[in-house]
């Protein structure tokens, strides 16, 4: 079987298999899985309003998955997408705020832009200390991440923040609020999805039609062969941080432009850690990681639905680890079927 | 006579390959027996089994006419059976006495007792010649020396027939001519040894009898005296093998390359290069010859750009390009084949078109602007391809599934058709098989005959001898001497690859 066919093999087995091996959980507590996973079925795609939350919820992990599958592609694991996000998302509403006077043609565009550079510029600083000292991208971007974390709180509370209660920024300019796709009762599809998914192309173009792809993903491949080529290592990974942390940025970005319209601190919930899952899923490829953001959003929105059929919405999160066990050990979906097949002699 | 060994329709399959196909093999007492064949013919494999680390499909192992059944390498070891490795297997901080016992020391109670293992190791080297201090280090030792280690070792556990796997690859001539004169004696004392080795004058050399195998199975059983090595290269290969090189006088004209007290530290912060200086001119092949390890690594990265050099300076078509990024010896026409094609060479998951346009993958026709053009390195490695024969013709088949010498092939191809100026060779034919070693070969002298500047380093010293025109010996990070190949003798670089000054060597 051809490569690109595994590519799409792995995943779908993997995930029913996973749901087998959940309703055997579902069982042991006494519910029905039938029953359950009717209910997830209904709560992701059951209405209008269950899709539109699907695509809300998929639209920042398509971005982070993009971030950290980018990273990967170029042999960086960039675990910092959680803080590159923040930044990303602290800074553009910096700038969104400030920018009521200019038309949304330009200010949307213009928004977008600075919270990946925001995102880019602190992912860089991981990427320029491997290029420089050697110090792994892993630790340094851990690291980075409870900076952003502690620096954002500092922020939205002292600085930036308004009201009371919850530490919140004031609402940015409308010209910079995205406009909605649709309306569902009170929940807004904005047009981030297309953002997220024009990301996508972008990448895949990047990553397979141009040369600087050709180094990237040679330096991740093979630093010595790639240097043996002529390829510059430390400007490659400094580029290859740069861009993972720009993707992450937009993530921020596009939360508090089409979703939060303010900037709330470090709410992301995680998603820029469901990166490194929806990376490893989606099997690092740009179009891959839009299906596997898709899943984690439909298991998201429709374990709510499946709470209220009696079944713990946890269970979802062994169908995600599960998932990723065995894509991430893919060998074994693959021997199972290749045990079954004879092996040809050449 | 007494068969030593028997190996009766030996069958090993692999996923995909068939790599003992009903192989006979009998080993005479006291004999001496090659065992020859192309890489992939199935020797080793041959090997691993009479040695217990592989079981065959099907077939019998007989030892000393008693039917085997090897469960383990415990077991041939208990039936009198000792192999030495290409890779020795000795621990580097402990002495020659301790390695030797290790794993079945000798003991007082259960104290170790050392003063009786050098005594043991002291009269096996006596009876068998094998001068060699039991208190020496191993890491202190010369690789010659680890070898004797390794073969005391195999006689101390009680091997009657040792197994020798290409023993020769990691020694200079005159160590290579010791070790023989070692086999001789273990022979004349009743030993049965078994020699693997693609180096056809040293086993007609050592032999007593050979066995030729292609492609899996055995394709000719040879008297030393009634054969030459005409002979068995056809056997091993299935066609003539043209063995001297054919080549016309260099034409060598301008400096190319000029390299001046170059002093370059190795990866441990060592100096590995201490103040080479030499000159490569157009149209002809330079060698550097000398035993592994001898700075000629560090050498190669610091004149490609790999590494930087601590002093000295490098000029390229009389421009000082010292230290300058390998991406820019490129462009100013310098190629390089590297030793290591697994490294360097190649990246393995990258399909062969890509593999084919590594280090010119930025410039046109390769791409337009930031964009590759896909086309355009499709047709230009078609053609690479078919011009250089790597097999199989499949151009979209990634890296890591050509066999070695089509791995090879593809980076001697893709730094030929580079249109190099200066072409930096390291070790290209290491691990490939005659016909594609004659492939190369003739490719490296036809880009001299086109005005190009070869520097070509070598462990080989056939290759060495036969390639260039002349050749300098590199030994502990410095140039011993530069010979003309037409006014010297093997013996004369083999004392230069030891450590001795040309000026010596030509009083000796």
């Amino acid at each position: 079987m051809s490569s690109k066919l595994w590519a799409f093999v792995v995943p779908i087995v993997s995930v029913i298999i996973a749901l087998l091996i959940s309703s055997i959980v579902i069982v042991l507590i006494g519910q029905n899985p039938i029953v359950a996973y009717t209910a997830l079925f209904r709560g992701a795609f059951g209405s209008k309003l269950a899709i539109a939350s699907v695509v809300i919820k998929s639209t920042p992990l398509i971005l982070t998955g993009l971030a950290v599958g980018f990273g990967f592609r170029a042999g960086l694991f960039n675990i910092g997408a959680e803080g590159q996000m923040v930044m990303g998302a602290m800074i553009g509403t910096a700038f969104a705020i400030n920018v009521a006077w200019m038309p949304a043609v330009f200010a949307i565009p213009l928004t977008m832009v600075v919270g990946m550079i925001a995102g880019a510029g602190y992912a860089a600083i991981a990427g320029f200390l491997k290029a420089k000292t050697g110090a792994h991208e892993v630790v340094t971007t851990i690291m980075l991440n409870w900076i952003a974390e502690y620096l954002s709180s500092y922020v939205v509370t002292v600085p930036m923040g308004v009201g009371f209660g919850t530490p919140k920024s004031p609402e940015i300019a409308n010209s910079t609020k995205l406009p909605p796709l649709i309306t569902v009762q009170a929940t807004e599809l904005t047009s981030g999805i297309i953002v997220a998914i024009i990301a996508a192309i972008v990448i895949y173009i990047i990553l397979e039609k141009t040369t600087k792809g050709y180094e990237l993903k040679g330096t991740g491949f093979n630093p010595y062969a790639a240097e043996y080529g002529g390829i510059k290592i430390s400007q490659n990974i400094v580029l290859a941080m740069a861009i993972s942390g720009a993707l992450a940025g937009l993530a921020g970005t596009l939360e508090v432009m089409g979703v939060h319209h303010r900037f709330l601190g470090t709410l992301s919930g995680g998603k820029g850690f469901d990166g490194i899952s929806i990376a490893l899923i989606g099997q690092n490829h740009p179009i891959g990681i839009i299906f596997a953001a898709l899943l984690m959003g439909s298991l998201r929105t429709g374990s709510n639905e499946m709470q209220f059929a009696g079944v713990p919405k946890h269970i979802i999160l062994i169908v995600q680890a599960i998932i990723i066990f065995l894509v991430a050990a893919d060998r074994i979906v693959r021997t199972m079927f290749i045990r079954k097949k004879k092996v040809k002699v050449s | 006579m007494e068969k030593a060994v028997e190996l009766i329709q030996i069958v090993k399959r692999f996923p995909g390959v068939l790599a003992n196909d009903h192989v006979d093999l009998t080993v005479f007492k006291g004999e001496i027996h090659s065992i020859v064949g192309e890489n992939g013919a199935g020797k080793t494999t041959l090997m691993n089994q009479l040695y217990g680390l592989l079981r065959p499909d099907s077939g019998e192992i007989r030892i000393f006419g008693q039917k085997v059944n090897f469960k383990g390498p415990r077991d041939a070891i208990a039936k009198g059976i000792g192999m030495v490795h290409q890779h020795f297997m000795l621990v580097n901080t402990l002495t020659v006495a301790e390695n030797v016992v290790l794993g079945s020391e000798t003991t007082r109670g259960i104290i170790f007792d050392l003063k009786e293992a050098q005594r043991k190791v002291e009269k096996l080297s006596k009876s068998y010649g094998l001068q060699i201090d039991p208190t020496a280090k191993i890491e202190n030792l010369p690789v010659g020396m680890q070898q004797r280690v390794e073969i005391i070792k195999t006689l101390y556990r009680g091997a009657e027939i040792l197994i020798l796997d290409e023993p020769t690859a990691v020694l200079t001539p005159q160590e290579t001519q010791e070790l023989f004169s070692i086999l001789r004696k273990l022979k004349e004392s009743g030993k049965t040894i078994i020699f693997i080795s693609h180096k056809l004058n040293e086993v007609m050399d050592i032999s007593d009898r050979i066995t030729v195998m292609r492609q899996g199975k055995v394709t000719g059983v040879l008297n030393k005296n009634e054969t030459n090595v005409k002979e068995i290269a056809r056997l091993m290969v299935g066609r003539e093998i043209v063995f001297t090189v054919q080549k016309p006088q260099a034409k060598a004209s301008d400096v190319v390359l000029r390299v001046e007290n170059l002093w370059v530290k190795d990866y441990r912060k060592l100096d590995a290069v201490k103040g080479v200086s030499f000159e490569v001119k157009k149209g002809e092949i330079y060698g550097i010859a000398g035993v592994a390890g001898n700075g000629q690594s560090e050498l190669v990265e610091a004149l490609t750009g790999l590494r930087k050099p601590e002093k000295g300076k490098i000029f390229l078509l009389g421009e000082d390009v010292t230290g300058k990024p390998v991406k820019e010896l490129r462009e100013r026409g310098m190629t390089h084949i590297p030793e290591d094609r697994h490294k360097y060479g190649l990246i393995l998951q990258y399909p062969a078109y890509y593999n084919m346009i590594l280090g010119r993958h930025y410039v046109p026709p390769f791409a337009r602007g930031d964009f590759l053009d896909q086309k355009k390195i499709q047709e230009f490695t078609a053609q690479v391809f078919s011009q250089f024969d790597v097999r199989p013709n499949n151009i979209k088949m990634l890296g890591m599934n050509f066999s070695g010498g089509n791995q090879q092939k593809l980076v001697v191809a893709r730094e030929m058709s580079a249109k190099p100026k200066l072409i930096v060779v390291s070790q290209p034919t290491r691990g490939l098989d005659v016909g594609a070693t004659e492939f190369i070969h003739k490719a490296l002298i036809e880009l001299r005959d086109t005005g190009v500047a070869v520097l070509l380093i070598s462990m080989e010293l056939d290759e060495i001898m036969s390639l260039s025109d002349r050749i300098a010996v590199m030994y502990n990070g410095q140039i011993m001497g530069e010979v003309d190949p037409q006014q010297t003798t093997i013996e004369e670089i083999g004392l230069m690859m030891a450590g001795h000054k040309f000026e010596e060597v030509r009083r000796f």
